[in-house]
C-alpha cells in the first residue's frame, strides 16, 4: 500500500540526529514494549508480513507522530484484537474482561534463548528454475496495490540488473493477508541514480532493492 | 509496578498503555512476564555490535574467511554462533576504494539484529529512511562523514528479509593487530555505513 511507512525519497523530516552514546532503551515502558511485542507474535497467530502491514496501516499521521516501539503497541493491539486475545472492553478496563483465544503456544522464559537464537527463516523451496540470472536487465512493475507490498513506490517501473539470484522466498504480499506463503524467487537489483531520481540526482550513487520475481519483468 | 523507578515514566501515558496491555495478556495466560525479561536481558547484555564487530575483524585477519563471508554470510557468522532473530539471511558487502556501501530499509526498520543488537532511533525514523536512497552524501555529512567526491555510493535498502552487513576498510596502521585490537575499531555506525573503522589512536 502506498502508506506512510514507504518513505525513501520523501522530504521535509529534516536531519538525521544520531545520538552520541545512545542506550538500547530511552525509557523502561519501550523494554516490555519490546518484550510484550516478541511475546505475543510467539503465539504464532500472525507472521512477520501481517505484523508489518499492521504497523504500515496505522493512519499517516498517527504512525509520523509516533516512535518506533509506540508504532508496535499501536499495531500490536490492532493484531490482538483481529485474532481475538483482547477486546476494546479489555483496554477500557486495563485488565482482563473477555474470554481470548486460544494461541498456538505460549512462550516461557526458559525458551527464549533457544527462540532467539533460532529465528524464523522464511527461504522456501521454489517448485520452478529462477526466471532471471545476475546481469539481465529488468523493469520493475508500476502498480499500486492496497494490500501489502515490499516493492518501495520509488522503485516502480525503473531499469535495472539483476546483480545477484538470491534464495526463494515467502512472498510478503499474499502471506500478510492469509494467502499463503507463494514462496518466489528473489534478486538483488540495482539501479543508477538517476534512473529512479532523474534530474540533479547525485552521479556516483547506485540503489539496491531486493525484488520477488514477480515485481520484475525482463526490460 | 515494583521494578520501575523511573518516576518520569509513572506519568507517561503511553508507558500506562503498555502496562495495561502487558497485564491483559498476563492475566490471560497468553505470555509470560518472566519471557519478557529474559528478552530484554539478552538484546541489553548479550546481543550487539560486538558481535558483528567480531566478524569484520576476523575478516581483515583471515582472508580465507572474508571469502566465506562474501559467499555465505549466514554460515560464516554463523560459525561464530550469531544466529538468530534478524539474522536469519545474512549477505556481508565489503567497502574499497571505489565504492562505500550504506544499508537502510526505507519501508520498516529492517536490522541485523544477529550481529548489531537492535537499531538505533535514528535508523528507525523518518529522517534517515527517507533520505539515505535520495541523499546519501547529505546524510553522511550530517554523522560527521565527507566522503571523497569520486568515490561511488551503494545504498542497499532492505526491502526483503535479507540483512546486510558492511565491512569497512581496514585501517592502514594496523598490521599484527589482533582480532580482538582490531575489533575495538569497528563501530555499530561502520557497519550500517554511516561511519568508517576508526583510525588508530
Amino acid at each position: 500500500m502506498n502508506g506512510p511507512q514507504d518513505l525513501g525519497g520523501q522530504m521535509g523530516f529534516g536531519p538525521v540526529a544520531p545520538e552520541k552514546d545512545e542506550p538500547y532503551f530511552h525509557a523502561e515502558w519501550e523494554k516490555r514494549a519490546l518484550g510484550v511485542t516478541l511475546t505475543a507474535g510467539a503465539m504464532g497467530a500472525w507472521n512477520i508480513d501481517e505484523s508489518r502491514h499492521a504497523r504500515e496501516s496505522l493512519h499517516p499521521a498517527d504512525y509520523y507522530a509516533s516512535s518506533y516501539y509506540q508504532i508496535w503497541i499501536k499495531a500490536l493491539e490492532v493484531l490482538l484484537k483481529r485474532h481475538g486475545f483482547i477486546t476494546e472492553r479489555d483496554l477500557v478496563a486495563g485488565k482482563a474482561v473477555d474470554a481470548a483465544a486460544t494461541p498456538k503456544r505460549v512462550l516461557k522464559a526458559a525458551d527464549v534463548p533457544a527462540v532467539l537464537a533460532k529465528g524464523g527463516p522464511c527461504d522456501r523451496p521454489v517448485a520452478t528454475p529462477a526466471r532471471f540470472r545476475a546481469g539481465d536487465r529488468v523493469r520493475t512493475k508500476n502498480f499500486n496495490p492496497t494490500g501489502h507490498t515490499r516493492l518501495p513506490r520509488y522503485a516502480r517501473g525503473k531499469s535495472g540488473t539483476i546483480e545477484a539470484v538470491r534464495d526463494g522466498f515467502v512472498f510478503p504480499d499474499s502471506n500478510a493477508h492469509g494467502r499463503g506463503e507463494n514462496p518466489q524467487w528473489v534478486y538483488t537489483v540495482v539501479f543508477d541514480g538517476a534512473e529512479i531520481w532523474g534530474e540533479g540526482a547525485d552521479p556516483t550513487l547506485v540503489v539496491s532493492i531486493d525484488a520477488w520475481e514477480s515485481y520484475l519483468e525482463p526490460a | 509496578m515494583s521494578h520501575d523507578h523511573d518516576h518520569d515514566n509513572e506519568l507517561d501515558p503511553f508507558a500506562a498503555r503498555v502496562r495495561a496491555l502487558e497485564t491483559i495478556l498476563t492475566q490471560k495466560g497468553l505470555i509470560d512476564p518472566a519471557a519478557i525479561d529474559v528478552i530484554v536481558d539478552t538484546y541489553e547484555t548479550k546481543i550487539g555490535p560486538r558481535n558483528g564487530a567480531r566478524v569484520v575483524a576476523k575478516a581483515w585477519s583471515d582472508p580465507a574467511y572474508a571469502d566465506w563471508l562474501r559467499r555465505d554470510a549466514t554460515a560464516a557468522i554463523g560459525s561464530l554462533s550469531y544466529t538468530g532473530r534478524q539474522g536469519e539471511h545474512m549477505q556481508a558487502v565489503f567497502d574499497t576504494e571505489d565504492t562505500h556501501n550504506l544499508v537502510v530499509c526505507t519501508l520498516c526498520s529492517c536490522y541485523p539484529w544477529s550481529v548489531l543488537g537492535l537499531p538505533p532511533v535514528w535508523y528507525k525514523a523518518p529522517p534517515y529512511r527517507s533520505r539515505a536512497v535520495i541523499d546519501p552524501r547529505g546524510v553522511l555529512e550530517e554523522f560527521g562523514l565527507t566522503l571523497p567526491a569520486g568515490r561511488k555510493i551503494r545504498v542497499w535498502d532492505s526491502t526483503a528479509e535479507l540483512r546486510y552487513l558492511v565491512v569497512p576498510m581496514r585501517p592502514k596502521g594496523t598490521d599484527g593487530w589482533s582480532e580482538e585490537q582490531l575489533a575495538g575499531l569497528v563501530s555499530r555506525d561502520a557497519m550500517i555505513g554511516t561511519a568508517l573503522a576508526k583510525e588508530p589512536a
